[in-house]
């Protein structure tokens, strides 16, 4: 009887010794940490050998042509329409703002600049992160699954060469052009806000919009939609390729393709924008 | 049996992920010409087996020999040569589900061997007429045909190339017995007609005496027993005996 007592004195106040529960919380963190540690690891491992191979023969033009259309074209829609409907709300918004200290001038430039610099090259990384690295991400774990990327192997042909940078080069190049399509659709919302709503004259906003637009905003805008195309493409090729088996894990990749690759956006946004910065 | 060429030989080869243990020294060898049918129930390591040898996984631990040569540390270069000697018929038959029926089966070649995609064309209607494939499924997607014409197809692709060893993963699973029958004739006629050494697996007992001059049985990762394909019903072997009889009562107990 006693003997069990001891035992169970000795269990509580094991429970409760503050060493113990240190050294079960730095085990925890050193845990997490190193798992943390170790997919950063092998995302940048995955990454600098898509790049390789962007680089390195064979290419395959045609798949690339399918990714440029399939990215640029196919994303237009849904960017177009962000691009007009934030450009029309921030007219609006920004009115508010600037009336209540009689600066409703501004209006044209606050578009302008925020469409541009921020909300264009952002927002569109987000939807394309949700149209393209989803269905990337789909498709390659599909790919995987059925081992379709096993016969590839056996068909002596590279599956980095083949599935993967295509997608990456596909990305990168074709976010710009849709972030400077986006930068027009954007900006022209704002206009038709600014004149048929908020009764500016045509002329002076157009004049206001050129007024203090300088190359470096738009340039700044299609260095980051660069980034963020080989962002979303990256993380759709990344969960794609190492699916796990079933409907469930391209599911999973799926969503774990979206989500990444939103949340490297927003902060690949802000440090390319602390770097932008610090430039000028 | 001494002085026969060995086109394929296993030794030793082991293969874990993490604590589950698959393959834990598979010793094979195949002579030239040959068709070598492994037996064994699921999950015994089969599909591993074959893919060491593909190099699709890498084997912790053994040898593989290809016509003599080491094959589990080439890369590059050497791998694509050692590739190219190979064909496979996948399990689950892994078309490309994005890509027509003849891109399918001329995909070794226009990728792998530089054929142009008109001769390519060519050449992968004449292998869909020699698996029994009429030219109008040609220009089809996998998912628009039914299972035992996607075997069909992945048999074709399998052989485009024409290979020097040829796989089959399970080439009659998921098929009705006549369906069944007509791939298994199909893979001795083809392989027969190339001269190539075949190594298959399967759990289709009917599948595996068509098919075999030898049969190998894998159980728990190893190889339990291997001997000619006339043999099989006097293995003296229980595990053997077991599985053609496809019991439940013996040795093997199924892990529920
Ligand atoms: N890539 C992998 N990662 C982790 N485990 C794997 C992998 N491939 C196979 N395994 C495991 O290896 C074991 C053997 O699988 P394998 O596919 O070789 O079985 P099999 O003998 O071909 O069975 P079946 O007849 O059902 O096809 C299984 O337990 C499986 O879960
Ligand atoms: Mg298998």
């Amino acid at each position: 009887m006693s003997m069990t007592e001891q035992q169970d004195d000795a269990e509580t106040a094991r429970g409760f010794s503050p060493v113990v529960w240190l050294l079960d919380l730095c085990t925890r963190i050193g845990a997490t940490l190193l798992g943390f540690l170790g997919a950063v690891g092998r995302l940048s491992a995955f990454a600098g050998r898509g790049i390789y191979h962007c680089f390195t023969p064979p290419f395959y033009p045609r798949l690339l042509w399918r990714q440029l259309v399939d990215i640029g074209y196919y994303s237009l829609p849904v960017v177009g329409m962000t691009a007009l409907f934030t450009g029309m709300v921030l007219a609006l918004q920004s009115y508010t703002g600037f009336s209540r200290f009689s600066a409703e001038g501004a209006v044209a430039t606050v578009v302008v600049l925020s469409v541009t610099r921020e909300l264009a090259p952002v927002l569109a990384g987000l939807m394309v992160a949700g149209r393209i690295g989803a269905s990337i991400a789909a498709e390659i774990g599909t790919m995987r699954v059925t081992e379709q990327i096993d016969a590839l192997t056996t068909l002596s042909t590279h599956p980095f060469k083949y599935l993967i940078a295509p997608r990456l080069i596909a990305g990168t190049l074709m976010l710009p052009v849709l972030v400077l399509i986006a930068d027009v659709i954007g900006v022209y919302g704002g206009y038709i806000v600014g004149v048929y709503k908020l009764d500016f004259i045509s002329e002076n906003y157009i004049h206001r919009t050129w007024e203090y637009l300088t190359a470096e905003d738009v340039i700044s805008g299609l260095w980051k939609a660069s980034a963020f195309g080989f962002i979303v493409t990256l993380m759709g090729c990344y969960h794609g390729f190492n699916s796990q088996r079933g409907a469930q894990g391209v599911g999973a990749a799926t969503t774990n393709a979206v989500v990444s690759a939103s949340i490297l956006i927003l902060i690949a946004n802000y440090f390319l924008t602390q770097l932008f910065f610090a430039g000028k | 049996m001494a002085g026969a060429v060995k086109k394929l030989e296993l030794k030793d080869v082991r293969k874990s992920f993490g604590a589950n243990h698959v393959l834990r020294g598979v010793n094979i060898s195949i002579e030239k010409g040959k068709s070598l049918v492994v037996i064994g129930g699921s999950g015994t390591g089969k599909s591993v087996m074959i893919k060491s040898v593909l190099g699709i996984v890498t084997p912790d631990s053994g040898s593989i020999l290809v016509d003599g040569q080491e094959t589990t540390k080439l890369k590059g270069k050497d791998r694509d040569a050692q590739m190219r000697k190979f064909g496979m018929l996948f399990q689950g038959g892994a078309l490309f589900d994005s890509l027509p029926i003849w891109e399918n089966v001329a995909f070794g070649l226009i990728q792998g061997k530089g054929v142009s995609r008109k001769d390519a064309y060519d050449l992968a209607i004449e292998k869909l007429r020699s698996v029994g494939l009429p030219s109008r499924v040609a220009k089809l997607l996998p998912a628009e045909l039914s299972g035992g014409m996607q075997k069909r197809v992945g048999l074709a692709r399998a052989i485009a190339a024409n290979p020097d060893i040829i796989f089959f993963d399970e080439p009659t699973t998921g098929l009705d017995p006549i369906m069944a029958d007509v791939i298994n004739d199909l893979i001795v006629e083809t392989s027969k007609g190339l001269g190539a050494t075949t190594l298959s697996i399967t759990h289709d007992m009917h599948s595996a005496r068509k098919i075999a001059d030898n049969i190998a049985m894998i159980y728990k990762g190893e190889i339990i027993w291997h001997g000619k394909a006339a043999d099989i019903d006097h293995s003296g072997n229980p595990y053997v005996d077991q599985f053609i009889k496809g019991s439940a009562e013996g040795p093997i107990k199924m892990e529920v």
